[in-house]
């Protein structure tokens, strides 16, 4: 028997928050909620499995496809397992100008992959702006901004990391 | 994080202990502007803002009133406000601070906006790696919940409003007004074809006013001062301040307030703001309104950072982003990461777009890398051209205003600096050699 998606602990937070999410919209109008409910299948299993895609869409009233289409749409959503740190590094223009492509180039060396790539413990991706331009240059482990880095404090963040 | 301001209306309880809490903001007035709007009719609260001369601070710069004013009153379907909080211009990072440190004032105006205009929902769309932001705003309309601003009554009128978060997923297209709606309805952000506009069909197929973080903080100041102060703060066609977002190489990048008659070079030199550039360093470049402003040469910089101003050098006011590249810097290189930017956030929609936007950033790469061949330069003017002719600009060959945001740059690099672009193809390499980012590419 296939193991359950979701531990009772589990279900009981996706249960209240669908019911939290749906209350936001009108009663005929739930497949708005998609976007908030895919975010809280990430946040309770790290990734969205196929299995959790279908049951939003079941609550959501659409097509498992439909849950498919918005997941694969937004960079944000992870649609296979990543490791267990995604660190995204901005290379934009203003974090450019204060040595961003050189940082990233360095955290690659230190973690042995290529932008892109992942591990079990890291996935290291390129991103696009992170709205972090006056304290550049900046990333994000787990969607927490770190700013204004350095070597020695980039060194210190991984340490802590690792 | 400097915070500087000239004439700090928006930015001026920034860096004050819990600035953004509901007890902060009203110790320094705030609700009383919501309070005097309630006492009065909608029409006259539109009236009042359309007098403050207040426009849009999302990058369209278009008027508030105005904007407010296209909403059917007759309309039998409810009425919404979507706050564009999917901050993602690079350049840009105002409204993220004034969600993260003065949230309230965002909230009194959005309370303001909707009982002008009917709304008894809104939603706040803020792009999803604001985590923090997102946090913060929450926790302020949790606040406003409990004391009576939002709820079933608004301070005790007979209104109903009700003020909830949505946080985005990662795609910029999604600031764009009609992804943002398709955003909101859970779908993938692709922009609709306009008209009609949101003000009669948006969210749900209802009538729908977007504004930007901005423009909704600066609301409660339109009443608690009066229209005719707030207008007199800006130009003849543009009321009050406005934030700027200093980046780049500067010795001090930061959010400025600012007056609408400062310069650039007033924003970069000034001691209240950027302080000049890293010693031995000139300017070489500046983009004025976020990446998608068209690029201004080192002897254009003498220019008020205002809507009309900057329309006249044939650039614009956007998003307030201000990017400066010294002369060290290399200007193919800069254009590629502001093409490759467009080309990862096109939505692919438009073939114009989805084909040019990626064709772009290819050629600029090979340019950059040194394999570039002389006939490039007028291809890559050709595949700009194809996805935005310029000028005019807003007039581009695709529906929404990316494939612009797109072409522009490409346009006004290639118009201003293409010597350096000759140079890359005449000499096969890039004639910065392994320093193209300037004083600041060796990071460390």
């Amino acid at each position: 028997m296939a193991e359950p998606l979701f531990t009772p602990e589990e279900q009981k937070k996706f249960d209240a928050g669908i019911a939290e999410i749906l209350s936001h919209y009108p009663p005929d109008r739930k497949s708005a909620g998609m976007l908030p409910a895919l975010r809280l299948l990430q946040d309770l299993k790290g990734w969205l499995p196929p299995e959790g895609m279908r049951l939003v869409a079941k609550h959501l009233e659409v097509t498992p496809e439909r849950a498919y289409e918005v997941a694969s749409f937004y960079v944000m959503y992870h649609l296979k397992k990543p490791g267990k740190y995604v660190i995204d590094v901005c290379t934009n223009l203003s974090c450019a100008l204060w040595g961003a492509e050189k940082m990233l180039a360095y955290l690659e060396d230190r973690l042995g992959l290529t932008a892109g790539e992942s591990n079990e413990k890291f996935t290291l991706r390129e991103t696009e702006c992170l709205a972090s331009c006056g304290t550049a240059p900046c990333l994000q482990v787990n969607e927490e901004h770190h700013e204004s880095l350095t070597k020695a404090k980039l060194d210190e963040l991984l340490a802590k990391l690792t | 994080m400097a915070t500087t301001a000239f004439e700090p209306i928006i930015s001026g309880a920034w860096g004050q202990p819990k600035s953004w809490t509901l007890d902060h903001y009203r110790k320094r007035g705030g609700y009383e502007a919501l309070k005097k709007a309630l006492e009065m009719q909608p029409a006259a609260i539109i009236d009042e803002v359309k007098k403050s001369n207040l426009r849009g601070r999302g990058g369209a710069g278009f008027p508030t009133g105005l904007k407010w004013s296209f909403v059917p009153k007759d309309s039998p379907k409810p009425k919404y406000l979507a706050v564009n909080a999917d901050e993602s211009e690079p350049g840009t990072f105002k409204d993220r601070y004034i969600l993260e440190l003065d949230p309230h004032m965002m909230l009194e105006g959005i309370a303001i906006a909707s009982y002008a205009l009917g709304v008894h929902t809104c939603y706040v769309y803020i792009r999803g790696e604001f985590k923090f932001p997102a946090e913060r705003t929450q926790a302020a309309i949790d606040e406003a919940y409990k004391a009576g601003i939002f709820g079933k009554t608004v301070l005790g009128k007979d209104f109903q409003l009700d003020c909830y978060v949505v946080r985005g997923a990662g795609a910029y297209i999604c600031g764009e007004e009609t992804a943002l709606l398709e955003s909101l309805e859970g779908k993938k952000g692709w922009p609709r074809l306009k008209p009609p506009f949101p003000a009669v069909v948006g969210l749900f197929g209802s009538p729908t006013v977007v504004n930007n973080v901005e423009t909704l903080a600066s609301v409660p100041h339109v009443f608690s001062r009066g229209s005719d102060w707030y207008a007199k703060l800006g130009t003849d066609k543009s009321g009050g301040t406005r934030l700027v977002c200093l980046s780049g190489t500067v010795n001090r990048p930061g959010v400025y307030e600012v007056d609408m008659g400062t310069t650039i070079t007033q924003l970069i030199f000034d001691d209240k703001y950027g302080r000049g550039m890293p010693a031995g360093r000139k300017v070489k470049a500046v983009i004025p309104g976020g990446s998608s402003a068209p690029v201004l040469g080192a002897d254009e910089l003498d220019v008020a950072l205002e809507f009309e101003a900057l329309k006249v050098k044939q650039t614009m006011a956007g998003s307030g982003g201000v990017i400066v590249m010294d002369d060290s810097s290399c200007m193919v290189r800069c254009l590629w990461r502001v093409a490759r930017f467009y080309a990862e956030e096109s939505c692919g929609q438009c073939t114009p777009c989805r084909e040019g936007t990626p064709w772009q950033t290819r050629l600029l790469r090979k340019i950059e890398e040194g394999r570039g061949e002389p006939s490039d330069l007028e291809l890559l003017s050709n595949v700009a051209s194809s996805i935005a002719p310029y000028p005019p600009i807003g007039l581009g060959n695709t529906i929404c205003a990316l494939g612009d945001a797109a072409a522009l740059p490409t346009h006004s690099f290639l118009m201003r600096y293409r010597a350096e672009f000759e140079a890359h193809i005449h000499e096969k390499r890039c004639p910065f050699g392994d320093k193209p980012w300037g004083a600041f590419g060796d990071w460390s």
